[in-house]
């Protein structure tokens, strides 16, 4: 990043203020759209600023893995696509892309989002695969964030395609049945910029991060899952900090799923 | 004359057939095919007289001689800074028409430039498509300092300039920032207060997002003055 912009970005946090005159803990306007992609059988846009994510739910179905012969599954799978930002490059998914889907798999799976035993379909022989596909239109900063929500909120949307009694899927007519929902977990990421904790960056403000943070929130405010990125470490109490503020800020992303 | 196909100020789609006469004749952005005048651009249709032209709302920057164009240091070699400029391939900064200085053989370069600086440099010469010459050479031409860069589409920008500087005039009166603006869409804008930054910041996105709507510097005028109270 130019030294003239580093510095002038700097100058505004130290003044606890940002280029778009924002708070530090405050967030773009965040908007929510379920059913986006026709194809899919759940989705979901979410467009924080102007950072566009869309995300797409599909099933299939598949063999219990063998220690777990009475549950189904999930994946999810995040591509970095090159007209979403400058500094994405074609090709396999980067580092960046499985941090991102692995995240959420986690605050997902962990979490308790789904129930798991809902999905099989006979023990040790079929069951539902939950296959999630984040794509972001546009790359303006804290994609982690937009595609957690866009990836939760497109599994909410799902409903399970028609199946044959051969276990044979029909995509073109979907049922009414939709994933049971156990816990909604939110992924909330904090940045650390020059000792600053802020929420929702903008790609500059991002390039400038020393450490970051997603906790995933319960409902009930519990976290359920944690991870640290960036390349400098953190204190314990700017990680108890962080923590309290996606707790917080976890709130308001919870509003906007249920408008 | 007859067979002209659209009226002055039309938006025009590229490949749409603006006259079909031997009359007319085609203009920046349009072709002739035969007897047609055909756009090669989404735009708005500029008749003058025999000429039609057209006014691109959209596209790459595409650099000419004698632009003033603000560049960020990419690379350094021996004989000088190379530059990204927002053109397919970057643009040379020679020594000599960097400095006036005396220059040992092997000094260190980054003392005058460094990496991801931004200057504000003139286009001296467009060789070819790979290779264009900048110079430092010429009054306003230096190396920005603090502020913030902000992007805009190189076709806006005499929409921000306005007529002989008109419209940014206004907006550095209003808001009391110093704004320089590239002909490569790139702005440097650094002010006294973030409000005031991100006044002149709205301003210009403002411009960019209405500049083919006409009345547009009374609509800055009464914009920046309900903002300023």
């Amino acid at each position: 990043m130019s030294d003239i912009v580093r510095k002038h970005t700097l100058k505004l946090l130290e003044q606890n203020t940002r280029s778009d005159l924002r708070k530090l803990d405050e967030y773009r306007t965040i908007t929510l759209e379920y059913g986006a992609v026709g194809g899919a059988e759940g989705s979901a846009r979410v467009k924080i600023g102007d950072t566009d994510v869309l995300a797409g739910v599909k099933f299939e179905v598949g063999k219990p893995f063998p220690d777990t012969p009475d549950q189904g599954s999930i994946m999810v799978n995040a591509e970095l696509r090159p007209m979403s930002s400058p500094d994405f490059e074609p090709g396999p998914p980067n580092i960046k892309a499985i941090e991102m889907a692995r995240v959420i798999d986690r605050a997902l799976r962990e979490g308790g989002a789904i129930d798991f035993k809902k999905l099989c379909i006979k023990e040790g022989e079929a069951m539902w695969m939950v296959i999630v596909d984040i794509y972001p239109i546009n790359d303006a900063g804290n994609l982690f964030d937009a595609a957690s929500l866009a990836a939760l909120a497109a599994i909410k949307d799902a409903k399970f395609p028609k199946m044959d009694a051969q276990n044979k899927i029909d995509y073109h007519e979907s049922t009414n049945k939709k994933i049971e929902m156990g816990t909604m977990p939110l992924s909330c990421t904090i940045y650390n910029i020059g000792g600053k904790i802020i929420v929702d960056p903008t790609s500059q403000e991002e390039e400038l991060c020393d450490a970051r943070i997603t906790v995933g929130v319960l409902e009930n405010g519990t976290m359920s899952s944690l991870q640290k990125g960036g390349e400098y470490g953190l204190t314990i109490d700017q990680v108890n900090e962080m923590v309290d503020v996606a707790i917080k800020k976890s709130k308001d992303l919870r509003k906007v799923m249920q408008k | 004359m007859t067979g002209l196909l659209v009226n002055d100020r039309d938006i025009v789609f590229p490949g749409q057939v603006l006259a079909e006469s031997i009359e007319f004749l085609p203009g920046e952005d349009v072709i002739r095919e035969k007897e047609q005048l055909i756009s090669t651009k989404i735009g708005i249709a500029s008749i003058n007289g025999r000429f039609v032209k057209l006014v691109p709302l959209t596209g790459p920057y595409i650099p000419k001689r004698d632009d003033i164009v603000i560049g960020k240091v990419v690379g350094i070699g021996l004989n000088g800074w190379r530059l990204d400029i927002g053109w397919a391939f970057e643009a040379n900064l020679n020594l000599k028409d960097a400095t006036s200085d005396f220059i040992e053989k092997g000094a260190d370069l980054t003392k005058y430039f460094d990496y991801g600086d931004y200057l504000m440099t003139g286009i001296s010469n467009v060789i070819s498509t790979r290779i264009i010459d900048l110079t430092m050479k010429a009054p306003g031409l230096k190396k920005l300092g603090e502020g913030q860069i902000i992007k805009v589409g190189s076709t806006k920008v005499p929409r921000i300039i306005g007529k002989q500087g008109s419209m940014i005039t206004m907006i550095k009166d209003y808001t009391g920032c110093r704004i320089s603006v590239g002909q490569n869409g790139v702005v440097w804008i650094n002010g006294d207060s973030p409000e005031k930054e991100h006044l002149a910041i709205r301003s210009i996105r403002k411009i960019e997002a209405e500049s083919h709507i006409n009345g547009l510097t009374d609509r800055m005028k009464e914009f920046l003055e309900q903002e300023k109270k």
